[in-house]
């Protein structure tokens, strides 16, 4: 087993969120869940991180911020979707500005659906995307570099 | 060949106390804010597990540069701890850090660059402070050399006790804790990013985290010093020294560079220069 499950360090997005899982999110820092148990550690820096956790659904304007992020983080990554924003584009999905789920943009790992994702199940959907992490981390050795998206 | 065993011990031992250490501080931490905490080993976990993320390199000079970093940070542990000079000491922890300093700025990333400038200033700050700690040890003991400080039979810190003042200051800084973290933000989501480190990742960091754990070591066999006389009464004023910083930095937000020189040059004039203003009086 490699260390990846064992320290892994999150990143998070805000593409258009309401805020509601933005604040889920944060709550799992909080005393009450303490996700630094597990070594979890929010980052805010795309190059330290392994866990890209995005809130809300992709539009116009941060496609390419999201990119952005995506092509900065080093291998081995996985991307989380929570909310059901961010898996489908939720009640916003056919809005004019609004192209659906993160997964139109770069690869979803993991989808948390909910209005607002419950800090439980964003704990549940980050211990999944450990695993992925840890596939991807044993797929990684003797790979040449990836591309970016 | 005392040299060599010295140089291994400090090698192996500055690297597994360092990361001790530094799991400690976590642990502490937490539970001052009313958490668990992660376990007791898991900086030892992120390094590893940054050895084993790609690195991410924007030019081959910041490779090199941090490199250098973990290098002279290790020998000036090395220079401190077989007992060599204690200026010599400062003045490779300097090299070590400017070396840090060109690695951020050469990637021309503007956080990378606001945390360089502000690790120079910060450099500005607690300078003075360390050279005028190493002045008064060389004014009690008549010595510059760390073997004959630690060796000194009487309390040093009874003759230096405003420079142990204007040392526990400045070491906020240098342990990169609050409310002096200016120039790496400890916490994500900050003006700064990550600062100095923003631009590092992968192996790069690892190089930066187990330089800090081996720097950590230095600066408290530095406190070390002024307890010398009773090995005992040292460890236990070293480790309390450190639970102190922590608590500082769970009490305290961020200040501005400007309140960081001016605050740290006011209290090495006040503390460190009056004391040695008074040793140089009784002390002919």
């Amino acid at each position: 087993m490699s260390y990846f499950s064992k320290s892994p360090w999150v990143f998070h997005y805000d593409a258009s969120s309401c805020n509601g899982c933005d604040i889920e999110v944060l709550a799992c820092l909080t005393p009450l869940y303490d996700i630094e148990r597990f070594g979890i550690i929010n980052t805010g820096n795309p190059k330290h991180a392994d866990l890209f956790l995005v809130t809300g659904s992709v539009n116009e304007q941060n496609i390419s911020v999201i990119k952005n992020l995506y092509n900065q983080m080093a291998d081995p990554k996985v991307v989380v979707a929570i909310g059901i924003c961010a898996t489908s584009g939720g009640i916003f999905r056919t809005c004019y500005n609004v192209m659906g789920g993160i997964d139109k943009v770069i690869p979803v790992d993991v989808y948390v659906p909910g209005c607002a994702a419950r800090p439980e199940a964003i704990i549940d959907g980050v211990v999944k995307a450990l695993g992925i992490l840890e596939q991807k981390a044993a797929a990684l050795k003797g790979e040449p570099v990836a591309e970016s998206v | 060949m005392k040299i060599a065993v010295l140089f291994f011990a400090y090698l192996v031992g500055g690297l597994f106390l360092g990361g001790l250490l530094a799991g400690f501080d976590r642990i502490v931490t937490a539970r001052m804010q009313s958490r668990k905490g992660p376990p007791l080993l898991q900086p030892f976990y992120d390094v590893l597990k940054l050895l084993g993320k790609r690195n991410i390199v924007v030019n081959n000079y910041q490779t090199f540069c941090v490199a250098c970093f973990l290098v002279f940070i290790i020998l000036t542990g090395v220079l401190f701890f077989v007992g060599g000079d204690l200026l010599l000491t400062i003045f490779a922890l300097t090299v070590a850090s400017i070396f840090l300093v060109l690695g951020a700025y050469s990637v021309n990333s503007p956080y990378s660059t606001i945390g360089a400038e502000r690790e120079l200033l910060q450099m500005m700050a607690y300078e003075p402070a360390l050279l005028i700690a190493a002045l008064g040890m060389y004014w009690v003991t008549k010595s510059f050399h760390v073997n004959v400080i630690a060796s000194y039979s009487h309390p040093l810190i009874m003759y230096l006790p405003g420079i142990f003042v204007s040392v526990l200051f400045i070491l906020t800084i240098k342990f990169r804790k609050s409310p002096f973290d200016l120039s790496t933000s400890h916490h994500g989501h900050q003006e700064l990013v990550k600062g100095l480190t923003t631009e590092f990742s992968g192996p790069s960091l690892a190089m930066i985290e187990v330089a800090h754990w081996y720097e950590n070591i230095l600066l408290l066999g530095f406190v070390y010093l002024f307890f010398a006389f009773n090995p005992i009464i040292a460890i236990v004023a070293t480790i309390a020294t450190y639970v102190l910083e922590i608590l500082i930095d769970n009490t305290f937000a961020r200040l501005t560079w400007q309140f960081t020189v001016a605050s740290s040059w006011i209290v090495t004039g006040a503390t460190a220069v009056t004391n040695l203003l008074i040793l140089t009086f009784f002390l002919k």
